[in-house]
């Protein structure tokens, strides 16, 4: 989403949600969740209300990123800001790295294991159910705030058009620090539940995840949200149905296959409109 | 310059000429560069004591990444394409020569080993590489940038795990040797009718030249990697020059605009694109017979990275920046860095404070401390270079008007001109 309102790889954004699932750590053992409790609503709040939390501190820290590494180059060749990209995101490796050492982190499991049982034997995780119902409520929630709220509307006059925005009134430097926000909330967000689900985070984890956000964005089209959701799964599906069935090794060409093909016909992505060259 | 007339003393002329030499900065570059590359291996002789060898051998790997740095140059410098996924002709090359020059292929349903000589596998490289050049651009360079930038990303990552995944056991068998690399790749030799066997006694410089465990071995890839890069950079200038060179940077400033007058954009950046993967396999071939081994890990994503840093780090577009862009990053990632936990250790014992060299709790030792520091320093650089430098640290000329003048949405010739 970032990408879409100011044109910019952001290599560092991988690492942006690997940052989200370190900063969740700590504040789980400081509210004293422990493995294996059952869960009360009690659990819930308090996830909730370190959801929060991280969500916060990451936004603060990616807007800090914006305001040091990106905005002096905002007029800058349109490389220069894609080196620094990558500066920070060695930097935010770097970080996680002094921080927490090399190997994996354990992350503790806090989330329930039990498992809802469906129609014809398949069964449905406690842990797959929040996974599935946060991704919804986050979709739908930023939907609402792009299509909908004054900001919103700001960004995406932005992204049009950033002069025009300017002449029409719009603070651009404000729009494009919220926009950092927003895109930082998602990934603290999403780095939460990575480590909540898989109960296990490693420093240089972003990149890999940082590449695939990217490209599930291009996939979908760029600078559109349902796209950008629809490419996420149309990935994550790919991913799984790979390891499962064909060459598991592989499963990383297929994904990049399948995406040169739907470029090949669809230039501008799965849901992209045609964007007249200027 | 004004041709010389019989009243200018000579000397005179010799100092204008010297004096306009200097005035371009990028001549200046050269003229030291080229200095710098003749005098280094004595250099590195003396300081280190006769011990030179292995740092003679450190610019003996670091050319491979000027010849990268090179041929990515012509594909984002020249005409503006952002591929992301450079290292992937890189490692075709250096698997074209690897798999044709080692007794790789005698495992492959093939059943026979070949030793194709460099000096031939060189151009093989290079048409290879330039070939899948023009089968990944062909389909995907009608793209708009970004989009480029991820289909070439996307082929960066889907070459070296094709190639681990064609080793042993794959359906169509053992072509690349999988995860272990291909091993014991034949080094480059002179033909014969350079090396003898001659009448009398061999010429003692040329019969040194045999890029095998001889002492000057390092000494030898040192100057094959010199003649490379001048032929490189001897290939970019010119392109730069000509027709093409000019229709690229048409393409660069304004598609429409360059298509509109006349200039075939696909046929363009298809070149730019097979021209700049040639580069690479160029590049693959002699790392592949100086490392005689290949192996994908050394063709990953972060490959591509850093030749792109060095590209824009250097100042996009202008070849000599380039090259000391390359060799900045090259000898900050692999000679700094990798030293600097040793030379704080060394430095902590020369002023008395070795007791931060012994761990205890949470801190493991300054050399380990310095080491895992090492990914934010290499960030630190980055950022603060960049943000200094926004256009490099030597942007061509050309470039930097444009910069002046606006930014990279605006054309050189801007309304905006009017209010100056």
């Amino acid at each position: 989403m970032v990408y879409g309102i100011i044109e910019l790889i952001n290599f560092a954004h991988g690492d942006v949600f690997t940052l989200g699932a370190f900063f969740s750590l700590p504040l789980i053992g400081a509210f004293g969740l422990v493995e294996g409790q059952s869960s009360g609503p009690g659990v819930w709040l308090i996830l909730l209300l370190i959801a929060v939390i991280v969500m916060a501190l990451n936004g603060g820290v990616n807007v800090v990123i914006e305001r040091v590494a990106y905005r002096p180059l905002r007029n800058a060749p349109r490389l220069a800001p894609l080196i620094t990209a990558v500066g920070v995101s060695f930097i935010l490796e770097g970080t996680m790295y002094v921080w927490r050492g090399a190997s994996n982190v354990h992350y503790p499991d806090v989330l329930p294991s039990t498992r809802i049982p469906l129609v014809g034997g398949a069964s449905l995780g406690v842990k797959d159910i929040v996974v599935i119902l946060t991704a919804i409520a986050l979709v739908v929630l930023l939907s609402l705030f792009i299509n909908s709220t004054k900001l919103g509307k700001a960004m995406r006059a932005t992204a049009q058009d950033r002069e025009a925005a300017q002449l029409m009134g719009i603070d651009i430097n404000r729009t494009i620090s919220a926009t950092f926000f927003i895109g930082a909330v998602l990934a603290g967000a999403g780095g939460m539940i990575f480590g909540l689900y898989f109960n296990s985070v490693r420093f240089d984890l972003g990149f890999e995840a940082g590449l695939l956000a990217f490209t599930a964005a291009v996939f979908g089209g760029i600078g559109n949200l349902q796209g950008a959701a629809l490419g996420g799964l149309v990935i994550g599906l790919v991913q799984v149905f790979s390891n499962a069935y064909f060459i598991s090794a592989l499963t990383d060409v297929w994904i990049f296959t399948i995406l040169i093909l739907v470029l090949v016909f669809r230039p501008t992505g799965l849901l992209g409109m045609q964007v007249p060259e200027k | 310059m004004r041709p010389l007339s019989g009243r200018t003393l000579k000397t005179d002329a010799a100092m204008r000429w010297a004096g306009n030499w200097f005035n371009d900065r990028n001549r200046t570059l050269f003229t030291l560069l080229i200095i710098g590359a003749l005098v280094f291996p004595a250099v590195a002789d003396v300081t280190t004591g006769g011990e030179g060898n292995h740092l003679i051998n450190t610019a003996a790997d670091a050319g491979v990444f000027v010849l990268l740095a090179l041929g990515l140059n012509v594909v984002v410098g020249f005409a503006g394409l952002l591929d992301l996924g450079y290292a992937a002709f890189f490692a075709i090359g250096a698997y074209t020569y690897g798999m044709f020059a080692s007794g790789q292929l005698l495992a492959s349903p093939l059943h026979h080993e070949f030793h194709i000589p460099f000096w031939v596998m060189l151009f093989v490289g290079v048409g290879v590489a330039a070939c899948f050049g023009v089968i990944l651009g062909a389909p995907t360079l009608r793209l708009r940038g970004d989009y480029l930038a991820i289909v070439t990303l996307g082929f960066g990552e889907i070459v070296p795990l094709v190639v681990q995944y064609l080793g042993a056991g794959s359906p169509i068998g053992n072509w690349t040797s999988g995860v272990n690399g291909i091993g014991a790749i034949d080094p480059p030799k002179l033909p014969y009718f350079l090396t003898g066997p001659w009448v009398g006694a061999p010429i003692g410089l040329v019969k040194n030249f045999d890029f095998t465990g001889s002492v000057a071995y390092p000494m030898d890839f040192y100057a094959l990697m010199l003649v490379l890069v001048a032929i490189c950079v001897v290939l970019a200038t010119n392109l730069y020059n000509s027709r093409l060179g000019r229709a690229w940077m048409a393409v660069r400033e304004d598609e429409v605009a360059a298509a509109a007058s006349g200039v075939n954009t696909v046929a363009v950046k298809l070149l730019a694109f097979a021209i700049g993967a040639s580069f690479a396999g160029f590049a693959g071939c002699y790392y592949g017979a100086k490392l005689s081994l290949v192996s994908a890990d050394n063709f990953h994503f972060i490959v591509s990275v850093t030749i792109l840093i060095m590209v824009v780090l250097g100042g996009m577009g202008n070849i000599p920046g380039v090259i000391v862009g390359a060799l900045l990053i090259y000898v900050t990632q692999f000679f700094v860095l990798t030293n600097l936990p040793d030379w704080t250790q060394a430095l902590a014992n020369a002023v008395g404070l070795s007791g931060l060299n012994q761990s205890h709790g949470d801190w493991v030792g300054l050399r380990n401390e310095v080491q895992r520091l090492n990914y934010l320093i290499f960030g630190l650089i980055l950022v603060i270079v960049m943000v200094l430098r926004p256009q490099g640290l030597f942007p061509s000329r050309i470039r930097e008007q444009e910069l002046e003048k606006g930014t990279e949405e605006q054309a050189v010739f801007d309304l905006r001109e009017d209010e100056t």
